[in-house]
């Protein structure tokens, strides 16, 4: 095995589908007006639920992104977006798509595909009745008869298979013709930014030229936010769901769920110089850790998100005084929110307090396993214009919680070389940098 | 390089075929079968009716006592990849902080986890109680589930369906803090797992890994997909041992099952400085993509698998004529095994009339996110004791499928194996283990 080689990053292509815009334009457009993409949910009926809103991708059409809408037809809410996403990029990106004879140059056994990408929704009304029918509540016993029957009766094959976390990157091979490393991950919220990280080093490492990476998720569905609701994890300010997630605010009570798909299109140096394709930014660093403490909550002294973002620094060859801005995970979450301000100060020290942070999950709502994808788009989007991201809804800042966050509105600022990071339920860290591409 | 070249020093499995890699390898060795009737759920409504389901054990046997209470938190697909993790540890002679917290032998900052893991499904019965007071005239109404049921599922409940959650609670018994990773690529899952941990490993961002794969599909729902999908052998219900015959003109189909399989993977100066046994190099990894629109099965020209032996050849500088075992993904369906067959002929030409192919899935079911890391621990075994097992239920080899299947157990040295897997959506993987000199 040889990882020896150690071939420069670079980012050629971005795609989105997400709650503030199913493109990249419309989305930053959003994002630099604070708006929210914040809705009343839609997609199933939560209107007894103790959280009855979301944030939805809206007005998708599949039909706008690919030739053949009908092999990605059964597949999950977040396995279409990610065609959308992937077709955006790719063209950016002057890679081509759906074609039987590529012309941009490319040996498809040297294009790769790593998705941050989660589980799909099971067929709820078939789900759930199918236990009703096998339920015997007076033997408290599930008779497997009675369920088989309408479970066998009712459910539909491909729907089932296209549940499993696999299946995104199966429609983004299918739409790409991408023969190369192809792998899928899910480390929960850290999902993506980890699919980017491991992307950059197997470009390091010339096992692939080009690769398309990042995240595609949805658990918008009946179980994905009841689970949510019992851990306690979402707002419920459902009289205000454009203002409910309020990051590093004293009156912060959970993050607001969204859906989407991110995509960048990761490439070597050399290969982006060879196509002559313009170059967005470069990847120079990736941490991965885990806190190994509870898989309830965040190590109290934030050991992993620590070890995460030095990891990072120092592949990266930098320090921390080299960061300009910081785009945190930021979920609005009590836990969250304290713990990573407390991480970002130990990283940081005396320049904790002059680096702006943001979280655009105020916005965006949060992705799950897409969201660090999404978030990074912002951040190449933020060295391209130079201007920062703003956190939204911080009107009553927590009194312990003392960063530049860059409140309420975006910032112009020479924006240079931008830390993401991202942190996984469970414990799982994952910090990428990137800085405006010169030779 | 060499000093960082990965080397794979301890093992742990708790498959079909017992509770510890030595029980696999010695019922390997036997032709034994893991495959019988389900008892996990009432299989008479099924299909298919068989699985390869693990012996059973306790779980609290394997967490420590300070932390016990954290078992309830854990689906059965969480359960077993901590009971293959433990036997890994044990078996490279390592001590984590979950055998004794005062003397241990790793560094939890250069060490990663990296598992693979499949779709956790919910367990019915658990959820159930909840489900049927959300009911109205025996049929489910969501307002009703939410007004009056949600709030009696335990609230911790999401929390055993994380596919991470593998990887976070074994990183917590063993104060595993360096890279952690998930890898959901269903049945290849398990080798790309190996994969990264090995690539880890060689670009220095950890110096040990504990790598591979549990998945717990004898679970009525994941079983049902597999039925639906008509993945699962119907056919054999009667006869669960002759079920799945891989490569076999007589092979109707899969048997799925439960498993975990754990490596313990070093740098090859890491492995040395602590004088460890080392069954295995890490020499090379591929990786492609079979693409099928319809991706339930694999691309009848088995062009996926090819691109990815072919690239983990390369990666291992090796030649075609240079293997002296195969490992295939061999599942039993007969398209999938002829396309399978296919791309190992594409890729080794000639070579692969004499180079001995020896399937697993016949005796210990078809694992999921598992059965990558399983067939690692049964290369690693074939290369220690130089035995490769005799295949089972493979007595009239489908004659597409161009392969020399091992049907006598062969003694030889052997030096190089190649492993596949690959997944009804198309991920392909090909790893590439060699003997340690």
């Amino acid at each position: 095995m040889n990882e020896k080689t150690k071939n420069r990053v670079v980012i050629t292509g971005m795609g989105i589908v997400c709650p503030l815009g199913n493109d990249v334009p419309t989305m930053w457009d959003n994002i630099l007006n604070c708006r929210s993409g914040m809705n009343t949910t839609t997609i199933f009926d939560a209107s007894t639920y103790p959280t009855k809103f979301c944030a939805e991708v809206k007005n998708y059409d599949i039909t706008k992104f690919t030739k053949n809408p009908d092999l990605h037809k059964e597949g999950n809410r977040h396995s279409k977006f990610v065609v959308g996403a992937v077709a955006q990029a790719c063209k950016q990106a002057k890679i081509d798509v759906e074609t039987e004879n590529p012309k941009d140059g490319i040996d498809r056994r040297k294009i790769g595909v790593y998705l941050g990408a989660g589980e799909g929704s099971v067929d709820n009304e078939n789900f759930f009745n199918a236990i009703v029918q096998g339920w015997d509540e007076t033997s408290e016993k599930m008779d497997w008869n009675k369920w088989a029957a309408v479970a066998f009766g009712k459910m539909q094959p491909s729907r089932e298979l296209e549940q499993e976390p696999n299946m995104p990157a199966a429609h983004v091979s299918m739409l790409t013709g991408a023969r190369g490393p192809i792998r899928s991950c899910l480390t929960a919220c850290a999902a993506s930014t980890q699919a980017i990280g491991e992307t950059f080093k197997i470009l390091q490492s010339g096992r692939a030229d080009v690769m398309i990476a990042g995240g595609a998720h949805s658990m918008i569905h009946p179980l994905g936010i009841m689970g949510f609701n019992r851990l306690t994890a979402l707002s419920t300010r459902n009289d205000s769901p454009e203002t409910a997630s309020r990051p590093f605010t004293a009156s912060r009570d959970g993050f607001v769920i969204g859906e989407g798909a991110a995509i960048v299109i990761l490439e070597t140096l050399e290969s982006a110089k060879k196509r002559g394709v313009e170059i967005l930014a470069e990847v120079l660093g990736y941490g991965s850790s885990s806190d190994a403490f509870r898989v309830t909550d965040m190590h109290e002294e934030a050991r992993g998100a620590v070890a995460a973002m030095k990891a990072a620094l120092k592949d990266a060859k930098l320090s921390y005084k080299d960061i300009d801005y910081v785009s945190t995970h930021g979920t609005s979450t009590s836990e969250n929110d304290s713990i990573e301000t407390l991480a970002i100060k130990t990283v940081f020290k005396e320049e904790a307090k002059n680096t702006p942070v943001s979280s655009i999950k105020s916005m965006m709502g949060h992705l799950i396993g897409a969201a660090g994808a999404t978030e990074l788009i912002t951040c190449i989007l933020a060295i391209r214009d130079n201007v920062l991201p703003p956190t939204t809804n911080l009107n009553d800042p927590d009194p312990n919680l003392d960063l530049d966050y860059v409140p309420n509105k975006p910032r112009k600022a020479d924006v240079n070389i931008v830390m993401k990071e991202s942190f996984g339920f469970g414990g799982q860290n994952n910090v990428v940098i990137i800085r405006r591409y010169h030779d | 390089m060499t000093a960082r070249m990965p080397v794979i020093t301890g093992l742990g499995a708790v498959t079909p075929l017992g509770l510890s890699f030595h029980d696999l390898w010695s019922a390997l060795c036997q032709g034994k079968c893991g495959i019988d009737r389900i008892t996990a759920f009432d299989p008479a409504g099924f299909t298919c009716q068989i699985a390869g389901q693990a012996p059973e054990f306790k779980i609290r046997d394997y967490v420590p006592k300070t932390i016990r209470k954290t078992t309830k938190l854990m689906s059965r697909d969480i359960e077993l990849a901590i009971v293959a993790a433990n036997e890994a540890f044990k078996d490279a002679g390592l001590k984590t902080k979950a055998f004794d917290e005062q003397d241990i032998t790793i560094n939890p900052e250069r060490t990663a986890i990296i598992l693979g893991a499949g779709l956790i499904s919910c367990d019915l019965v658990e959820l159930a109680p909840s489900v049927a007071k959300g009911a109205v005239d025996g049929k489910f109404d969501i307002r009703k589930w939410g007004t009056d049921s949600i709030e009696t599922v335990t609230p911790l409940w999401l929390l055993k369906y994380l596919p991470n959650m593998l990887a976070c609670h074994v990183g917590i018994i063993h104060d595993i803090q360096g890279p952690s990773n998930t890898i959901t690529c269903a049945e290849a899952a398990g080798h790309l797992a190996i994969g990264e941990a090995a690539q880890i490993i060689a670009r220095g961002d950890a110096d040990m890994a504990l790598a591979g794969g549990g998945e717990a599909k004898v679970n009525a729902i994941v079983h049902l997909r597999q039925c639906l999908n008509k993945r699962a052998t119907v056919d054999y219900n009667d006869k669960p041992a002759q079920a799945c015959r891989p490569f076999d003109s007589g092979a109707k189909g899969s048997v799925f099952g439960e498993a975990a399989a754990c490596v313990i993977l070093e740098s090859t100066e890491n492995a040395k400085n602590r004088g460890a046994k080392i069954y295995a190099q890490i020499a090379g990894l591929g990786q492609s993509c079979s693409i099928n629109a319809k991706y339930e099965s694999l691309e009848p020209d088995g062009k996926g698998v090819q691109y990815a032996i072919e690239a983990a050849l390369a990666d291992a500088g090796i030649k075609p004529e240079q293997l002296d075992l195969i490992i295939p993904h061999g599942t039993g369906i007969f398209t999938d095994d002829i396309a399978e067959a296919k791309g190992i002929r594409q890729a080794l030409g000639d070579a692969a009339d004499s180079i001995p192919v020896f399937p697993t899935k016949s005796m210990t079911s078809n694992t999921g996110a598992a059965a990558g890391a399983v067939d690692i621990i049964a290369a690693c075994c074939a290369i220690k004791d130089g035995i490769i097992p005799a295949a089972k239920n493979c007595e009239n080899i489908n004659k597409e499928c161009k392969l020399n299947i091992a049907k006598e157990q062969i003694k030889k040295n052997i030096n190089y194996v190649l492993c596949t897997s690959y997944t009804y959506g198309g991920q392909t993987a090909a790893i590439v283990l060699k003997k340690y000199e």
